[in-house]
């Protein structure tokens, strides 16, 4: 699976909503897009990642 | 052959700029297709022509045009089309948006729910004057001194996922210029969610004083630009300030504009 443009290995299908607590995205701060498409929050636990999927995650910080 | 002089259309059968205005002085301005000329040009067919007095105030009708002289020719008429919303209007959104109105941009919606408070003044286009005002009409009182030429519309209200459709919808760009980073992703997932024809320019990452190099312009997602150094948060101890903050603006401001003009490589 690509993960913001790096290939990274994963042993099974997992739901996004668990991929993004293992990697320790903040998901109030962020935005998913899913090969090609933004991800609405509300599916972020229905959605299963397999290793074909190519996944950008947009973390926003502070400031402005 | 037929030129443009100040903005309007003639026919001249001179071939040379000095034929046409006279020698340059100290007190004049000449400015051929955008570039501002100190000596004699030939002239072409379809050249754009402007001969600026300095001291002199024109009127309206040759006003817009010569403030516009320095654009790339053709650059204006496409701005001036094109409609920007830009939500929040700290030391990002209001610094972007005295940009895009110098730039032209004919249509801006500026949105804020605040007002401006003495901690704003040292990143933000504001000045004592406005301490208390809604940071809206403080913003739009700037703008209309800087370029009277554009329609300007304000929302004294909070950006949520409830009215962000609705606000934005219409618009060509929309410029993320909020502080807080929960505000950053509700605006940019209801945005990219909702509206699907609208392009996003966010921002993240411009607090201190660290290198201006790291500020940079990346293309995110189809429709979602994001500007910064990604990672300098504002924080205890990590003030923003206003040169990272305005190169930041300044990075938004020319996606924006490259946007407006259908470039989409960041």
């Amino acid at each position: 699976m690509k993960l913001n443009g790096n290939t990274i290995i994963f042993k099974k299908e997992v739901p996004l909503i668990l991929f993004l607590q293992q990697n320790k995205y903040d998901i109030s701060r962020i935005a998913v897009e899913l090969n090609g498409d933004i991800v609405p929050k509300a599916e972020y636990a229905g959605v299963l990642l397999s290793e074909k999927d190519s996944v950008e995650v947009v973390s926003f910080v502070g400031g402005g | 052959m037929y030129i443009k002089i100040n903005g309007q259309e003639i026919e001249t059968k001179f071939r040379y700029v000095y034929e046409l205005c006279g020698n340059i002085s100290a007190e004049k301005v000449i400015i051929l297709n955008g570039y501002q000329t100190s000596g004699d040009y030939e002239l072409s067919e379809g050249d754009e022509l402007f001969i600026i007095q300095k001291g002199v105030i024109p009127g309206q009708e040759q006003l817009e045009g010569m403030m516009a002289a320095r654009h790339t020719p053709r650059v204006h008429a496409r701005v001036k089309a094109a409609g920007v919303a830009i939500a929040g209007l700290g030391g990002l959104g209001s610094n972007v948006a005295v940009m895009l109105a110098r730039t032209g941009v004919g249509n801006l919606l500026l949105v804020d729910f605040d007002v401006v408070e003495p901690s704003n003044l040292n990143r933000q286009s504001y000045y004592i004057s406005h301490l208390g005002l809604p940071k809206t009409i403080a913003l739009e009182k700037q703008l209309k001194e800087i370029n009277p030429f554009i329609n300007i519309k304000i929302k004294n209200v909070r950006v949520t996922e409830e009215n962000a459709e609705e606000l934005f919808a219409g618009y060509d760009v929309i410029c993320e210029a909020f502080d807080n980073p929960e505000a950053k992703a509700v605006l940019v997932n209801t945005v990219l969610e909702r509206l699907h024809n609208i392009k996003v320019v966010a921002a993240s990452g411009m607090a201190g004083y660290h290198s201006s190099n790291l500020i940079r312009t990346e293309r995110k997602m189809k429709n979602l630009y994001v500007c910064g150094d990604f990672e300098n948060e504002a924080g205890t101890g990590s003030g923003l300030m206003a040169p990272r903050v305005q190169i930041c603006a300044a990075h938004q401001a020319n996606m924006v504009l490259r946007l407006l003009l259908g470039i989409e490589e960041a």
